[in-house]
């Protein structure tokens, strides 16, 4: 495996704080790598370090074999690329940003428009050239984000949270949009994350940042499959509980996570176990209502953060979940703080960790 | 009121006739304050890029005092420039006191603190990512640099506006500095303020004062038509 970026012994620290404490990481060429990790943790320290927009406090990076050396950072530069968590737009039209790079590049009108053409359709917004950007949707912003990114062809993109406090269309679309480019472009992609859902779904491989160091690198089945220390630690943060399975009838699977609560999953396990629902998963309604779903809960909402174009709720079932609903359910729905409310998902969505 | 009517027509007639006083008086006062925003703005514009985009010891306190200096009195600075450029005074040698530069002088001086104050806030209020977004798509330094700057364009276009607009509009400086000499350094402002109490200098008094208020009014509404357009 050829390897297209690396890190060794960088450490960065600011002021007294330490961001990012003797990591060693390889990407290899052609791959999506998960950086996977609370907030916190240093993912975005070391995306900015691979993209060289930050110096390392001591330690070397190598492109392509080579170490960078401060002279020669800006052509590197020119060989990858990073999107923002929080969607950095030009205050221009959509052409505009799509073309700044190409722009820089020297590429001539003719090979600009045609390569904004294409990237706006890998993206899915067809026709948007003169549409002034900073008017778009959140989601739309990030899809120009990465189409910006995308259009310059390099041989590395390094996406940061691209889908935080997105809605849940908007995601797929990206994830989507970020397994094609892989695919067909052969982009090599390093993506912060910290889903869980998305670090199973998208990579093939996973490191696990936690406080700055990388504990553990493998790909999604064995970082999974082992439920490392790390791993647990942070993913206790988000809808994840411990419990024991045990097989039913029907051939799916219920798990005691305490306090009265039984979760039921398709997938087989027994013993101890751990479990995870992503908070887009969960269906928040104000009523019981009949369904097909087989986990049905009723709790008090007593945490909402607004995260603009969605809202995260914390809802205390017994155990405490968190639920994302976007923005406008959450007006038309009247929500507010103690409001009961139940949650509903199916077992299929239920992610089942064996111990 | 049949005096402010009479004034009026006649004010009218001399604007459309093309009074050659008063065309000589626009153009003069339009030379003056635009030569004097455009010093501003290249002594200003650096400044403010250091204020707006770099931290340093003090950077506060140089910043209060540009605020301050937004609302120093016009007389004030007219009377510190004219002791300068007096003949006893310490720049007296140059022998500018009443000639046209040391208008553009005094007026570049009254409004700097307007271009590096609104400049800085601009360049400030730019997103702080897209410096490392340009460059993350391969600019180089100076490009990042000037991808925020071209970010600002809209609050460094306010500025230059605002510049030109109370240059343009102040009397104290151009009264103090130039004279208000016929033909040599009289302007818009100083004009009006001696012709309103000179024998039948009411006409000319309003014509001055209708184009005054029609640039000061017309560059605005051009600039924020210009700004609409760049959404």
């Amino acid at each position: 495996m050829t390897c297209i970026a690396e890190l060794r012994n960088v450490t960065k620290t600011y002021d007294e704080i330490m961001a990012l404490d003797n990591v060693n990481l390889q990407v290899h060429e052609g791959e999506i790598l998960a950086l996977l990790g609370p907030s916190g943790s240093g993912k975005t320290t070391l995306l900015k370090i691979l993209a060289l927009i930050e110096k390392p406090t001591e330690g070397e990076v190598y492109f392509c074999g080579k170490k960078v050396t401060e002279k020669e950072s800006s052509q590197v530069r020119m060989e990858s690329t990073m999107v923002f968590q929080k969607t950095a737009i030009f205050n221009t039209n959509v052409y505009g940003n799509i073309s700044y790079g190409l722009k820089i590049r020297n590429v001539s009108k003719n090979e600009i428009d045609e390569a904004v053409k294409e990237a706006l359709t890998l993206v899915r917004l067809e026709g948007f050239e003169k549409r002034y950007a900073r008017g778009l949707s959140g989601g739309e912003q990030q899809r120009v984000a990465l189409a910006r990114a995308l259009v310059l062809k390099s041989k590395l993109v390094l996406l940061d949270e691209p889908t935080a406090n997105l809605d849940p269309k908007n995601v797929s679309i990206i994830e989507e949009i970020i397994a094609r480019a892989n695919r067909e472009l052969k982009t090599t992609i390093v993506i912060a994350t910290h889903n869980i859902f998305q670090a199973k779904r998208l990579p093939q491989r996973i490191a696990l940042l936690a406080e700055g160091k990388i504990s553990e690198i493998g790909t999604p089945a064995q970082i999974f499959g082992s439920l490392s220390k790390t791993l647990r630690s942070f993913a206790v943060l988000e809808n994840t509980f411990r419990g024991e399975a045990k097989p039913t009838e029907s051939g799916t699977t219920l798990i005691e996570i305490g306090d009265r609560l039984q979760i039921e999953a398709t997938a087989q396990a027994h013993g101890k176990v751990s479990v995870f629902i992503s908070p887009e998963d969960i269906i928040l309604s104000k009523e019981y209502f009949a369904s097909s779903a087989r986990n049905i809960f009723k709790g008090r909402i007593v945490e909402i953060s607004d995260m603009d174009p969605v809202v995260r709720l914390k809802v205390d079932t017994g155990k405490p979940f968190m639920v994302q609903i976007t923005k406008r359910s959450f007006n038309e729905m009247s929500l507010n703080l103690g409001a009961q409310v139940f949650l509903t998902f199916k077992a299929s969505s239920v992610q089942v960790i064996q111990e | 009121m049949n005096e402010i009517i009479e004034g009026l027509i006649e004010a009218l007639r001399l604007i459309f006739s093309g009074d050659p006083i008063v065309f000589g008086i626009t153009l003069r006062s339009l030379y003056i304050s635009g030569t004097a925003t455009i010093i501003s703005l290249l002594w200003g514009i650096p400044i403010a890029l250091l204020l707006g985009l770099r931290d340093f010891r003090g950077k506060f306190l140089v910043k209060g005092i540009f605020n301050a200096l937004i609302g120093i009195p016009t007389v004030a600075l007219g009377l510190i420039l004219f002791l300068f450029f007096s003949r006893s005074g310490p720049l007296g040698f140059l022998r500018l006191l009443y000639t046209p530069t040391a208008i553009i002088i005094g007026e570049a001086i009254l409004v700097t603190p307007i271009v590096v104050s609104f400049s800085a806030n601009a360049l400030e209020a730019v997103d702080p990512q897209i410096m490392d977004l340009a460059k993350t798509l391969g600019a180089s330094e100076d490009q990042a640099f000037f991808a925020v700057f071209k970010e600002a364009l809209g609050g460094i276009l306010l500025a230059m506006v605002a510049s030109f607009n109370r240059a343009f509009a102040e009397l104290g400086v151009a009264q103090m500095v130039g004279g208000n000499l016929d033909g040599f350094t009289n302007v818009l402002t100083t004009t009006i303020a001696t012709d309103i109490v000179r024998i039948n200098g009411i006409p000319t008094s309003i014509a001055l004062a209708i184009i005054l208020l029609t640039v000061v009014f017309g560059i605005n509404l051009i600039v924020n038509a210009f700004t609409r357009r760049r959404k």
